[in-house]
């Protein structure tokens, strides 16, 4: 449904979108993930109609951006990092104002400004002024906004930086609830939040995109691609003391183990393992009566993450 | 033409809530008052005329200072607090938010001069004024109103900061008043150019005389739209930056 093709933005003569292709399905909630200055913003801005792109195409829902740009426009919701709101306004009376601005009718915007606010938890606060609000309620009414008028593809640049954990974990389920009536694009510096978050994830370096994981072929595609599929707890990263070798044949012996990567260093060995099911004391139990130190526990799925995350962006050498 | 309106509304709106629009509005009324009283009726006997022309002419000096003032927030303000983002990317033209911003100027300014409206009628107190004198006194401070306001949009859609929009602005009306000095020194025909560039000078006066000059009015029509146009290419080329 959207259509990324062969997309490139300069800055004068710096390119900081460097051919980027992808495309995404409906529905899905996809991360956008790279180092500060690796191009991130830049394409959003760009699929956000913010930024004209220097070559390439953009298309959503059959929309080409550069052919119609007010129907492109039309299609996507876009939240960036500081959401912009007017503080004098209530959110009501922005919600109205941003509606009337895409083209809702009088009569169907009271409902869906109802039905955003219900969606995003801020159903309390519609006549209170903007500036009265909180960061995370700002963020929240940022959320509505983008997603009022029905768009096909929301953007969301960075939409936990600055929350609490518990607007976080509010936010987190926001975002997934959005996928039921658009596809859903974040932008996150939070591994962890990618990881909690996303379906899938696009890992931008120096502009370019590193990789789109898409099925076994890819090797990275067990760590990355398969993150929406398994909760986080099968997943475990072990940092272990012994010899990597005797590590690596007692957890293929194990029948707890579906499967395992090692990085066996000159002391410890870091052991990622991907479980059948959530029995992390049975493995720490048998690793210890086999003789092997256990000096660390971790949730593997956001170590590992980290992990693949800083080797897929890290300067080609 | 909806988003047009929707985008003049706010701005009306911002006008009406905020304390800059009621700043702005009462130092236009009491300059206007006092230069009324001071400037036009003066102390000694007058034409009931003299005093409307004087009036009128007082009056130019709150629509160019206002316009600006007016004009200054308009979209370095947007683009100062990250709203301009809202604007670029919902789905309406440039030239829709340049159109509703300005009509939504202008319409606070006219409502302003409006409220001057008594001042005129004073007169008939101890005189007599034209109907038509006066229509068409308010015609020229509109239209003269309607062209700075479009200058103080273009300088506010290429700065940041609205000082420095008001700074730039205010500069750009300064040069067009002093056309007619640069046109006193020229020589033909750049003479008859400067000349006709000049805001106040030549363009101005017949209307606070009575007058209603086409020629004029088709001056303050291009100015605007010169300078709406500028602004609307300005904020496109943002799209390119």
């Amino acid at each position: 449904m959207i259509e990324v093709s062969n997309l490139s933005r300069f800055y004068g003569r710096f390119c900081a979108v460097d051919d980027v292709s992808f495309s995404i399905s409906d529905g899905e909630v996809v991360g956008f993930l790279g180092r500060n200055g690796a191009g991130k913003s830049t394409t959003l801005k760009v699929l956000a109609g913010l930024l004209t792109p220097s070559s390439g195409t953009v298309v959503v829902d059959g929309v080409d951006m550069t052919d119609a740009p007010t129907g492109f426009r039309q299609r996507i919701g876009f939240l960036p990092e500081t959401p912009p709101l007017y503080d004098d306004m209530t959110v009501r009376d922005f919600l109205s104002y941003v509606g009337s601005l895409r083209g809702m009718s009088a009569g169907d915007l009271p409902r869906r400004i109802d039905e955003v606010a219900r969606k995003t938890d801020i159903a309390d606060r519609l006549d209170q002024l903007i500036s009265e609000l909180s960061h995370g309620y700002r963020k929240r009414v940022g959320i509505a906004q983008a997603i009022l008028h029905r768009p096909k593809l929301v953007i969301l640049d960075e939409p936990i930086s600055g929350l609490d954990p518990a607007q976080i974990r509010e936010m987190r389920r926001v975002i997934r609830a959005l996928a039921q009536e658009s596809t859903v694009l974040i932008s996150s510096h939070n591994l962890h939040e990618i990881s909690a978050t996303c379906d899938r994830i696009l890992v931008l370096r120096k502009g370019a995109l590193v990789r789109e994981p898409d099925g076994a072929q890819d090797p990275v595609a067990p760590t990355i691609g398969g993150l929406a599929g398994g909760p986080a707890r099968h997943h475990v990263a072990l940092t272990l003391r012994g010899d990597g070798p005797a590590i690596e044949q007692h957890l293929k012996d194990s029948a707890l183990v579906e499967g395992q990567s090692l990085k066996v260093g000159p002391e410890l060995v870091l052991a990622y393992v991907l479980m059948h099911e959530d029995r992390v004391e049975e493995l720490v139990e048998g690793l210890v009566r086999a003789g092997f130190g256990v000096r660390r526990v971790e949730d593997g799925l956001s170590t590992q993450l980290e992990d693949v995350f800083l080797d897929l962006t890290a300067e080609a050498k | 033409m909806n988003a047009v309106l929707t985008v003049a509304r706010r701005e009306l709106g911002n006008y009406l809530n905020s304390w800059w629009g009621w700043v702005v509005l009462a130092l236009v009324l009491l300059f206007d008052g006092l230069a009324f009283n001071v400037w036009a009726v003066g102390f000694s006997p007058k034409y009931s005329a003299e005093v409307l022309e004087s009036f009128f002419e007082a009056s130019t000096v709150t629509v160019l200072i206002a316009g600006v003032l007016l004009a200054m927030p308009t979209i370095a303000r947007e683009t100062s607090s990250g709203t301009m983002t809202l604007l670029q990317t919902s789905p309406i033209t440039e030239a829709q938010v340049i159109a509703g911003k300005y009509l939504g100027a202008l319409g606070f300014l006219s409502l302003i001069k409006g409220l001057t409206l008594y001042m005129p009628l004073m007169i008939e107190l101890n005189g007599k004024v034209s109907w038509g004198h006066i229509g068409a006194g308010y015609l020229g401070l509109f239209a003269l109103g309607a062209a700075t306001i479009a200058i103080g949009i273009y300088a506010s859609s290429v700065s940041r900061y609205q000082m420095l929009a008001a700074i730039l602005g205010g500069s750009l009306v300064g040069l067009f008043l002093l056309m007619w000095l640069v046109s006193r020194g020229a020589e033909p025909p750049l003479k008859d150019v400067f000349g006709y560039m000049a805001m106040y000078d030549r363009h101005f006066q017949p209307f606070m005389r009575g007058r209603i000059n086409t020629e004029s009015l088709v001056y303050y029509a291009s100015v605007s739209f010169g300078f709406l146009l500028l602004a609307t290419r300005s904020l496109k080329a943002r799209r390119w930056m």
